[in-house]
């Protein structure tokens, strides 16, 4: 059939433009990737990853505000800062927002803009889908916001919990925001993992072997795994409470014999892998900070993956440590203190890697590193209060109160956020091009560190005093007044950092070019240029050890030692600083042979419907008519439009087919056709594939 | 989605050659990528994989409030309403759409196509007849008087299977876009994996249900 196939007209010879019907006639495909509008048609995992960073720092911004008020409000005895009800909207939006808008598009950011790179692939499986999941998830995080403006915020806690939630004790719109909101994001998360899973699995370069992959790639496949399999159990939750609230139904409402504790027991088994998925990515991070700063290889590398695997697994055992004080019997209460302990092992696993790590290493304190080592040290501490709560007695004499609020921060701010910052300086330089200001960057660490302390160890006293969290205002003569006066100083010098890191992006546009390998890195995301060129790499990038691009720039002498190697080669075009300590440029590449999916306005299209669908639900169901139209309209428009647009300027490319078949719905893969290499190249499959489409 | 671009990484460098590419195109696989299985079809899985937590968590929800000793409760119970004999046939129905599903794809990846749509076309009517069978029985039940927000176990109830329905029609709807798609002459032999991504799903659903049937319909409370 190959031989029967139809093609693209070739090119006339009087010059005129052959005429290549287009796949949808009613909208030219967008083909740009400069100016401000390719942002919202972009498919490049790396756009979209700094579209998710920038937002997520957005919202960081506004949940830290939201913790501001919270701690201007409990800075004294008998706080007047905020009324009740203001203040449950505060703590339950600030709780939603770092978990769902901030850390999780954090590591997500990461995740996309590194995985394709590290794994040595052009893109993401589903490119398209990549941009959908952004926009649903910005969508979303909007939706969710515009709850202050429509009524009131959500202001049951972020764990939301039943019957609370009913609309007997919270009559307006607020949870409905938040159960839509969140299940808006949710098909964010989850078409982000069927994406990124598909990513690590299928899109390795050659010898790039499971075992081959850098830490950070296998903490964030880990992760999309318990996302792919947590995101349903909320969703059913929050489902669920939707009916019930929107419908009448009856799943929590206890006067008809609803049991509460069907909620907690949903939303927990997604509420603890939900802890490993906001974790074990920054953990990733470390993992690759720490070697390349330590200049020694992971200590333990497949301990570290499969500690990371193990914790993956146990993280669907514990979810009811959560749920001690709720009565859920002797036996269940025994077999989850049991196996909270048991997950410390893995966890402690990594904590001592990374100490072996550091030992008899070359340290340098980058700024990446004192993050680096501050989340090995502050994690710590965190997870030591953690496996305390696997203590029945202590946990239940600990429920609500403000020890517990000190112990989850220290794993969320003291672990993870302090591993995002860390990944932030690190990758700074890949991703923009310059470093962040070194010295700027140790005044921001400092501030934080010394902020975070001061912010949430006082927390641990005041907690085992008995303090209560999420109570508005406190009585004097508690002996709580100076703690809670510390937290709130701590609180400030938190936002003064981050202040502080915002002059230092702002800054630091000024730097100078940093060069491909900034750090002397080991994997291969360094081996291109800084920024990296759309299409990731000119030379198919393979990998034959593990820490791939540090083999290739080192390599041992007689006494065992590593030397650096005169010859390697850049994996695209750097500029000429790069090539100062050795190395040299590609060559012989064409790369206008690449193909790369093109920009595309369906996601966006598709994700703009979800939140009118969410509103019309609340209000008026004709603009869930019209949300479904736009929905449904989307699908149909991407599944007809061709992964990559065949009048994308490949013109003497013949073997592109302007036709292809559209398909149901899913997106198409695609990822670089490589340019027709004659040989065994994996691109054989370009020209033959379509005997009997038409184009449409 | 372009099946023709399923490549992972190609080298790149040297000048196309047209020529050669026809030659090894008979021999070459349609897909290119470290595990060997396209990224659709694995990606179905994976969904698949997480669908399973979806049904998991209602079918949950549904055991817990089954029982009929509920304080209070208003309303008849869903166990006294059933019509096994009816819902048994509604299900024999669509797990013989599972068989026209096989027979569908059989015949496409035979480059049958006129069969293929056939049997398409029979999966799909057999699904809406099932469908309609919900709808049937769902109206049944409420001249009965269990209605959505009678009590738990009809909220339970029919969320539950109702949420198995929409999965139904969504099948339904994709099973007609094939369809289309094929009598347009979208659908060629290299495409024969959509129908397989498409049956993937199909099955699943049609799983699910024979483990609500079995559940909450054939096994008491």
């Amino acid at each position: 059939m190959a031989l029967t196939e139809e093609r693209t007209p070739l090119e006339l010879t009087t010059g005129e433009e052959s005429v290549v019907e287009k796949p949808l006639g009613a909208f030219t495909r967008p083909s740009s990737n400069e100016g401000w509008r390719s942002w919202l048609t972009t498919v490049d995992h790396k756009k979209i990853g700094i579209l998710y960073g920038a937002t997520a720092m957005a919202f960081f911004a506004i949940g830290g505000l939201e913790a501001l008020l919270i701690r201007a409000q409990l800075a004294q005895p008998n706080g007047q800062v905020l009324s009740p009800e203001i203040y449950n909207q505060m703590f339950t939006m600030h709780g939603t927002t770092m978990v769902f808008l901030v850390i999780m598009p954090m590591l997500a950011a990461f995740s996309n803009y590194l995985i394709p790179l590290m794994i040595g692939a052009r893109d993401v499986a589903f490119p398209r889908l990549n941009a959908f999941s952004y926009w649903v998830f910005l969508f979303g995080g909007l939706f969710l916001y515009s709850s202050f403006f429509l009524g009131g915020a959500p202001d049951n806690g972020w764990f939301n919990y039943a019957p609370n939630s009913g609309v007997a004790y919270s009559p307006g719109h607020g949870i409905d925001f938040w159960t839509l909101g969140l299940q808006i994001t949710g098909i964010a998360s989850l078409v982000g993992a069927v994406n990124l899973i598909v990513t690590c699995l299928n899109m390795r370069a050659p010898g790039m072997t499971l075992l081959r992959m850098p830490v950070f790639v296998w903490m964030a496949l880990v992760a999309q795994f318990l996302l792919l399999f947590a995101i349903p159990v909320i969703t059913v939750a929050l489902f669920l409470l939707m009916f019930d609230r929107l419908f009448g139904a009856n799943f929590f409402n206890v006067e008809a014999g609803a049991d509460p504790l069907l909620w907690q027991h949903l939303f927990w088994i997604f509420g603890h892998p939900e802890v490993y998925i906001l974790i074990l990515p920054a953990f990733g991070i470390v993992s690759e900070v720490i070697p390349a700063f330590a200049r020694k290889p992971l200590f333990g590398y497949p301990f570290m993956v499969f500690s990371g695997i193990a914790i993956g697994f146990m993280g669907w055992g514990v979810w009811a440590h959560h749920m001690f004080a709720s009565g859920v019997g002797p036996v269940s209460v025994a077999a989850f203190s049991l196996s909270t302990m048991f997950i410390a092992v893995p966890t402690g696993v990594k904590i001592f890697n990374w100490i072996g790590t550091l030992w008899r290493g070359k340290l340098t304190f980058t700024v990446a590193m004192l993050f680096a080592v501050g989340l090995v040290s502050q994690f710590t501490i965190g997870g030591l209060s953690g496996v305390m709560h696997s203590v029945a007695p202590h946990d239940t004499q600990q429920t609500d109160t403000y020890f517990v609020v000190a112990h989850f921060h220290y794993v969320l701010f003291g672990g993870s956020m302090f591993g995002i910052f860390s990944g932030v300086y690190y990758w700074w330089p890949k991703i923009f091009g310059h470093k962040l200001s070194e010295g700027i960057g140790k005044l921001h660490f400092w501030v934080m560190f010394a902020g975070f302390n001061l912010t949430f160890a006082p927390m641990h006293i005041v907690g085992l005093q008995g303090q209560p969290r999420r109570t508005a205002t406190y009585p004097e003569g508690m002996g709580w007044d100076l703690m809670n006066l510390l937290s709130t100083i701590g609180s400030f010098l938190i936002a003064l950092s981050f202040l502080i890191w915002v002059y230092n992006v702002v800054r630091s546009r000024k730097n100078p070019h940093a060069g491909a390998d900034p750090w002397d890195g080991r994997t291969l995301e360094w081996a291109t240029s800084s920024p990296p060129p759309v299409h990731n790499f000119d030379l198919e990038p393979t990998a034959g050890h593990l820490d791939e691009w540090w083999h290739q720039k080192y390599e041992e002498n007689e006494d065992g030692r590593p030397v650096r190697r005169e010859e390697f080669t850049y994996l695209s075009q750097v500029d000429e600083p790069s090539l100062s300590r050795g190395g040299r440029q590609p060559e012989g590449v064409d790369v206008s042979k690449i193909h790369l999916p093109s920009p595309s306005y369906w996601p966006i299209v598709i994700a703009l419907g979800l939140p009118l669908v969410g509103y019309g639900l609340l209000y008026t169901y004709w603009l869930a008519a019209l949300g479904g139209l736009l929905i449904i309209g989307g699908i149909v428009g991407l599944g007809l439009e061709p992964s990559v647009d065949p009048e994308a300027g490949h013109d003497e490319h013949d073997d592109h087919d302007p036709g292809h078949e559209p398909d149901d719905g899913q997106e198409a893969e695609l990822v670089a056709v490589g340019a027709g290499d004659g040989a065994a190249g994996p691109d054989g499959t370009t020209a033959a594939t379509t005997t009997d489409s038409e184009p449409t | 989605m372009s099946v023709s671009e399923q490549t992972a990484m190609a080298p790149t460098g040297s000048a196309p050659d047209a020529d050669d590419h026809i030659a090894h195109d008979a021999a070459a696989p349609a897909h290119h990528t470290s595990t060997g299985l396209s990224n659709e079809k694995l990606g179905m899985w994976l969904f698949l994989g997480s669908e399973c937590l979806l049904f998991g968590g209602l079918i949950s929800a549904f055991l817990l409030y089954r029982s009929k000793d509920v304080e209070g409760m208003t309303g008849p119970a869903v166990g006294d309403l059933y019509d096994i004999p009816f819902t048994s046939v509604s299900s024999f129905v669509l797990l013989m759409s599972s068989l026209t599903m096989v027979l569908s794809l059989s015949a496409i990846q035979r480059a049958d196509h006129r069969r293929a749509r056939t049997w398409m076309l029979t999966t799909a009517m057999l699904g809406a007849s099932f469908v309609a069978g919900q709808v049937y029985e769902f109206t049944a039940f409420v001249r009965e008087g269990l209605g959505y927000t009678t009590n738990l176990q009809s909220s339970a109830f029919y969320t539950l299977t109702g949420f198995h329905g929409v999965h139904v029609t969504i099948g339904i709807l994709m099973l007609v876009s094939l369809f289309v798609m094929s009598l347009r002459g979208r659908l060629s032999a290299e495409k024969t994996e959509t129908v397989e991504i498409v049956g993937l799903y199909w099955h699943f659903v049609d799983i699910v249900w024979i483990i609500i049937f079995t559940l909450i319909y054939l096994i008491p409370a």
